[in-house]
């Protein structure tokens, strides 16, 4: 299935790579940095390059793109989804998944990358598995190896390789038992010129952080589960108990993990937290334009905006802003073309603006359209969909958990058309 | 990476070595120079590594060897390092170990003498007690790609395939394939072992074995016939990846097992169109009796049915390829009418219109097929809205999407005849963009539109000749002309100015507009030779001594077909309707199309290109294969009835307690001999039917089971009584008797005299069936009445229920039995209310044992396994624990659960497999419990329950018992 993986930076840097079958000389990435080229925008490189002998297909993620070299049938998805999971079990282990934690954890990285696959057949992906086999590096266990000459590498086989709850280790223990729940939900909506949205969705995930001994059997249950007609689960929810009785039963994985997605699209449940007032305008002649955005609250269920950031990709002329923010800061990367105010905090008694004139290369035609506008903001404390949890119980263990459940509200792909 | 080191010795030295050659060669060239330094360098570059590789130092070799992967994984060349690495493949740390075999299987290849050093090694690890190591060693072994170690591989895998530990066995399906590859010889042989690993029963072997198989033989679909039904049921305890390769294989396979759903959807409404015919009566009647005797209504085969009905909850996967795997699935053999169930976690119809609006950050390749997306979707209702949302993209600054856009507006007019003069109007509008590039798509795909109607919109035409001036992009030019000379009798005033424009710029324009142009000069010199004779003898003269042959080809062509000379044959006379017939319009296609041949969702329908290894998806068979052959045979059918039941006597049966005094589990250890496995089968199956209908008698039994420790006695006992018994199958329950353990509930002296008991009798509470029935036992021990016993303020969990009993009265040193039911919610949480006298309240509580929490059921058999298989698929996850060895259930006694048996299946003499059957109370969740025992004592017990906790508590308890 998967031949090699080969990781390439940004910038073009080939700095790690593995093969699980005979080796693949690098310079099949060749036909990748031809269409990375092309691509001019790293989003925009396909995720299947077809060359000669083989394929190309890869992911986008932190700066780093995962090339994975395939020669014979097998469905896209299953190679994206993989290329995934070892991105997010970097991220794991590393705290983030970038450049500079994988050189700087290159062995870590190869023995995982050696347990993830076998024969370019997934073997282990379940990060309790491999935290087993390989445990995460941290600075004392790396003291720790370097005087007793121990090392990071387990023994036996993992319990969970064998049960068939392969997501949880056993014997897990801790002193305080705790199980938090976080509801995150990002509005992802298409706002058009007079603000009215064209379109609206809410993507949410529940990520859970459960630290609780032995075997624990959970069941969360909602207020309002019928808000959710659209999810996804970890393998460990079972989905009989989802489909007859609307909770989520389930045996946790140990720490971090995500417990559910889910997609509210119904437009009427998805409010829209926030408004934007915009007039960009460019001139035929002087080579310049007018800018100005005020922004202001709209359904915000009594709660503060923050961390509201507005981001404008400019068109190619635009080679400044000169520019004045009541609130906040604004930046313009002449480079990049982006423009980014970073408002922060949201009062609704005074609101918000930018204001003043882009200056265009001269010469130039005036662009056809203007840019849009992406926002980015947060409401702590809130479901915008409404989804509240109404109890976690805990059976088949004596002890009695602290649980927590927090909500927040971000942006997503929230995109303001001018 | 040697300066770093060099403090160390030996690179000093080095450095003297190269300094002398240096001295030495002083006189030569500085080129040759330079090539003897880098190959001195090359020969000692690594000594440090290989130094700190020989030291007696873990740490060292650790250190050693992280620098070599991390060298490999830069992708620098490290094989000269290949002997010093491999003599380390023995060594004790098991880090350095496993970065050795990282070393090994990366450089194995290139170095074959000297990775043959290792191989003692590995087959060594095969035989180690720890089956990581097992594994580990098979796996490395398997990836050295040495042909010479062919047949040890071999041997290995087949071992491996027998392992006992289910991961080592995974492993070697996984070998499989590396196995093929190095050596295609080897297939048969593999295929025999495939075989043997397709029928293992866990969920870890199944994907790698499924993955082998499609790697080695995805023809010999007969194999799987046996293991279809268990690899449906096992595919939701799957991990995700043998999960997408299970559902894909599975695909094919149902392609060549069963019938096509939909055909008798199609067939049927062709018959009615068929019987609406008045006429040839006759016929129609003999043609109904041949369809009636060719069709029987068509009826999914139950397999089918499996088939979907497991896959279905896969669709909330977190994975997408696996709900990409099932939404494939259901697309391919699916009826139509479920199809829809995929829509939503795909979000693929109508309803999600909205979901593929595009914003302008998207990646290009998401915009261009959320763009296919709405096009297809488009129709008369939804057009407008989508008109508008299209509208916006033409203005993007991105320009391979605004084409894209382009397209699809012309694909909607042409679909959608009511809005072809919108998208007309709105694409003429487009010719005025500043943007060259927006202009000469609109133009192409104007060009298409007008070719629908070109008598109404001589006006457009008009307009677009005018922009024959300014527009440069040659496919936008070349249309233009094309129009103008497709419809020149619509533009009779311009066409030939434009001709005469054109023959001045001829030589200047690109092939495919100078190919329009001789077009263009051919159908005016046709329609209107008056004005255009000259113009077009001018133009097919340039063409003559064009560079590309093409265009002198083509002009001495149709020089020859449109201008009369005394050579030119019948064609001339044709010549006009040859240029000037109607052609019909385009059909503006998606560029998505005629890639439906591939199975949705692979490699090769995403770039239609049939990639290697790609397994074509068969059609339908005509008619269903005999679906028996899925049928698994079990081998002991003819005693899977057989039961075998202690006597009413029940001296075979044993009472064991849990550890845990309090949570008593009624353990009954029927005692087994060698003797009754002996017996003959029919004795057996006589005997085990009249134990069935015992059951009743072996509560009456405990009291005497429990005295009875001598275990070859009761064997012997149980056997007479069953014969003996008669037909008391009414009742299952067990009466209660002296032998269930009553438990305290108020002491004597808390209770202030009142002192109450309880046990759990074991009957089915009447007046509500999902209560435990618990039987209470008061005694006044006072000298006074007590009045008015009865129950208040229960405290429970919720959804937990209690039935109190009727308020009672006792006498001075009277004793009174009622019984209550509670509903426990099949947990095992106590429920907690007041008892209540006329004088005073206590507080207490019951809080079952586990075991409690179930009553019997029958099973045979194969019911039994048929349940364990769908328990397992009900999502439930099973526990398996390994009982300890020394436990007393080696091989003399048949366990019995709770009282409850269900089924013994005759034991094979070596290892037998006991299996119980009881569902909970409340609920009615079955509870099986299975014990193997195995050679040497040990036995394994399986619980499998829907309910996570039950199972896990019940193994646990089972467990303490057995161990005493």
């Amino acid at each position: 299935m998967i031949h090699s993986l080969f990781l390439i930076s940004n910038a073009g840097d080939l700095f790690l790579e593995k093969h699980w079958k005979s080796v693949i000389s690098r310079s099949v990435c060749d036909y990748f940095f031809e269409a990375r080229e092309k691509a001019v925008e790293p989003d925009n490189v396909p995720p299947v390059i077809r060359t000669p002998h083989h394929y190309l297909i890869n992911i986008y993620r932190e700066k780093i793109f995962f090339v994975s070299v395939i020669q014979t049938e097998v469905p896209p998805l299953f190679v994206i989804e993989f290329l995934h999971r070892v991105a997010e079990t970097f991220q794991d282990y590393f705290g983030e998944c970038s450049e500079t934690t994988i050189k700087d954890n290159v062995v870590i990285v190869y023995e995982l990358l050696e347990e993830m696959l076998d024969n370019g057949f997934p073997l282990a992906t379940e990060s309790n598995i491999l935290k087993e086999l390989i445990r995460p590096p941290t600075i004392l266990r790396s003291m720790v190896n370097t005087i007793t000459g121990s090392s990071n590498v387990g023994e036996t086989l993992p319990t969970g390789q064998l049960s068939t709850i392969p997501w949880r280790r056993a014997g897990v223990k801790y002193t305080s038992n705790e199980a938090y729940f976080d509801v995150v939900e990002e509005i992802d909506a298409i706002l058009d010129k007079s603000g009215t949205a064209v379109f609206a969705e809410i993507q949410g995930v529940i990520d859970a952080c459960v630290k609780l001994s032995g075997m624990p059997d959970l069941t969360l249950s909602f207020m309002n589960p019928r808000l959710l007609d659209d999810v996804s689960f970890h393998p460990c929810v079972r989905y009989k108990r989802w489909e007859s009785e609307r909770v989520i039963s389930f045996i946790p994985p140990d720490g971090n993990f995500q417990l559910m997605s889910y997609h509210i699209s119904a437009q009427n449940l998805v409010a829209i937290p926030v408004y934007v007032k915009q007039n960009i305008s460019f001139f035929e002649t002087g080579s310049s334009g007018r800018l100005d955005i005020t922004v202001g609250p709209k359904q915000t269920m009594g709660k503060t905006l923050e961390c509201l950031v507005v981001t404008v990709h400019m068109p190619k002329v635009v080679l400044s802003a000169n520019l004045s923010a009541t609130q906040g800061t604004y930046n313009y990367d002449p480079v990049t073309k982006i423009l980014v105010w970073d408002i922060g905090k949201l009062n609704p008694q005074k609101l918000p603006n930018l204001k003043g004139s882009l200056s265009l290369q001269s010469g130039a035609p005036k662009p056809e359209e203007n840019p849009s506008l992406n926002i980015d903001l947060k409401i702590q404390q809130l479901a915008i969909s409404g989804l509240k949890v109404n109890r976690l119980d805990v059976y088949g263990e004596k002890y009695k958990p602290f649980k927590g459940v927090k909500y927040v509200t971000k942006a997503g792909k929230f995109q303001v058309r001018t | 990476m040697s300066l770093s080191y060099s403090c160390n010795g030996h690179i000093c030295e080095n450095l003297l070595v190269m300094d002398s050659f240096v001295r030495f060669l002083k006189e030569r060239e500085q080129e040759q120079l330079i090539k003897i330094l880098s190959f001195l360098f090359y020969i000692f570059r690594h000594d440090d590594l290989k130094e700190m590789l020989d030291s007696n130092k873990d740490s060292l070799k650790l250190e050693a060897m992280k620098r070599i992967v991390a060298m490999i994984a830069r992708g620098k060349n490290a094989s000269d390092l290949f002997p010093a690495v491999v003599k380390n493949v023995a060594c004790k740390n098991i880090e350095v170990k496993k970065l050795v075999y990282v070393y090994l299987v990366r450089y194995a290849e290139e170095q074959q003498d000297l990775a043959l050093l290792s191989i003692s090694t590995f087959q060594r690890g095969l035989k180690d007690p720890n089956q990581l190591i097992r594994a580990s060693a098979l796996r490395v072994l398997s990836s050295i790609r040495v042909t010479i170690i062919v047949p040890i591989m071999m041997l290995a895998i087949k071992e491996a395939a027998s392992d006992m530990s289910p991961y080592v066995r995974k492993t070697a399906a996984h070998a499989i394939p590396k196995l093929h590859s190095l050596d295609p010889e080897q297939k048969d042989q593999l295929i025999e072992v495939i075989e043997k690993l397709l029928a293992d029963k866990t969920t870890l072997v199944a994907g790698s074995v499924v993955m082998a198989f499609e790697e080695v033989c995805p023809d010999r679909i007969d194999l799987i016939h046996k293991n279809y039904r268990k690899l449906c049921n096992l595919l939701i305890d799957v991990e995700e990846w043998g999960q997408v390769v299970i559902i894909n294989m599975l695909t094919r396979y149902a392609r060549t097992q069963f019938l096509n759903p939909n055909e008798s959807l199609l067939e049927e409404s062709s018959e009615k169109a068929f019987y609406a015919s008045d006429d040839e009566e006759d016929e129609d009647k003999k043609a109904e009796v041949t369809t009636l005797e060719k069709r029987k209504p068509y009826v999914m085969d139950p397999d089918h049915r499996l088939l979907l009905r497991n896959t279905k909850p896969l669709l909330q996967s977190r994975n997408a390829a696996v709900v990409m795997a099932v939404a494939q699935l259901y697309f391919h053999l699916a009826p139509k009418a479920e199809v829809g169930i995929i829509a939503k976690a795909l979000g693929m119809f109508e309803p999600y219109l909205k979901s593929f609006y595009i914003r302008s950050t998207d990646p290009t390749q998401i915009k261009i097929l959320k763009l296919e997306v709405l096009t297809n979707l488009a129709n008369e209702a939804n057009i407008s809205t989508i008109l508008r949302e299209f509208q916006t993209y033409i203005k993007s600054m991105d320009k391979d999407f605004v084409a894209a856009s382009i397209q699809a507006i012309g694909r909607c007019a042409t679909n959608i005849g009511e809005v072809r003069d919108t998208c007309l109007n709105g694409l003429v509008q487009l010719l005025s963009n500043r943007d060259e590039l927006v202009v000469a798509e609109s133009v192409v795909v104007i060009k298409k539109l007008l070719q629908m109607q070109p008598e109404q919109h001589s006006d457009i035409i008009k307009h677009m000749a005018k922009l024959i001036d300014n527009i440069q992009v040659p496919m936008a030019r070349a249309s233009i002309l094309w129009l103008i000379g497709e419809y020149c009798e619509h533009v009779p005033k311009i066409a030939p100015d434009v001709l005469r424009k054109m023959a001045k710029s001829f030589t200047n324009e690109e092939d495919i507009v100078k190919l329009q142009i001789i077009n263009l000069a051919a159908k005016l010199y046709l329609t209107n030779s008056k004005q255009t004779k000259l113009l077009t003898q001018y133009v097919l003269n340039l063409a003559k001594y064009d560079q590309n042959y093409d265009i002198r080809d083509r002009a001495r062509f149709i020089r020859q077909l449109i201008v009369p000379t005394d050579k030119s044959g019948a064609l001339n006379k044709y010549a006009k309707k040859l240029f000037l017939a109607l052609k019909p319009a385009p059909v503006l296609e998606s560029p998505f199309k005629d890639r439906d041949h591939f199975q949705l969702g692979s490699l090769s329908h995403l770039l239609n290109a049939k990639a290697a290894g790609y397994q074509e998806l068969p059609d339908w068979p005509e008619s269903a294969p005999d679906p028996s052959v899925r049928n698994v045979e079990v081998k002991d059918s003819v005693c899977a009835e057989r039961t075998v039941l202690t006597g009413p006597e029940g001296a075979g049966v044993l009472l064991l307690q849990t550890t845990r005094g309090s949570s008593n589990i009624l353990f009954h250890v029927l005692l087994h001999h060698s003797h009754s496995e002996q017996s003959s089968g029919a004795e057996d199956r006589k005997r085990g039917r009249k134990a069935v209908k015992n059951q009743k008698s072996a509560s009456e039994s405990e009291s005497e089971s429990e005295s009875s420790e001598s275990e070859d006695e009761s064997e012997e006992e149980s056997e007479e009584e069953s014969e003996s018994d008669t037909d008391v199958r009414k009742n299952k329950t067990i009466a209660p008797s002296g032998s269930i353990k009553m438990y305290e509930l108020l002491h004597r002296i808390t209770g202030e005299g009142l002192a109450v008991e309880y046990c759990f009798s074991r009957q089915p509470f009447s007046p509500d069936p999902n209560m435990v029935a618990v039987q209470i036992q008061f005694t006044n021990n006072t000298n006074s009445e007590t009045k008015n016993l009865h129950i208040e303020d229960p405290r429970l969990q919720s959804g937990m229920r209690i039935r109190e009993f009727a308020e009672i009265g006792l006498q001075p040193s009277e004793s009174v039995t009622v019984v209550m039911g509670i509903d426990f919610c099949d947990s095992t949480q106590a429920a907690n209310f007041q008892l209540c006298t006329h004088t005073r309240k206590f507080f207490v509580s019951i809080q079952p044992p586990v075991g409690e929490l179930m009553t019997p059921t029958f099973l045979t058999e194969n019911n039994f396994k048929k349940e364990q298989g769908e328990r397992t698929s009900a999502h439930s996850r099973f526990n398996t624990h390994s009982c300890p060895t020394d436990c007393s259930f080696s091989s003399k006694h048949l366990s019995f659960f709770s009282s409850y048996v269900v089924v013994t299946p005759p034991p094979p003499p070596s290892a037998p497999v006991y299996r119980f059957a009881g569902k909970t109370v409340s609920s009615g969740c079955l509870v099986l419990v299975t014990v193997t025992t195995k050679e040497g004592g040990g036995a394994q017990l399986t619980v499998n329950c829907e309910k996570m906790v039950i199972g896990t508590m019940l193994v646990k308890d089972i467990l303490q018992a057995l161990s005493q």
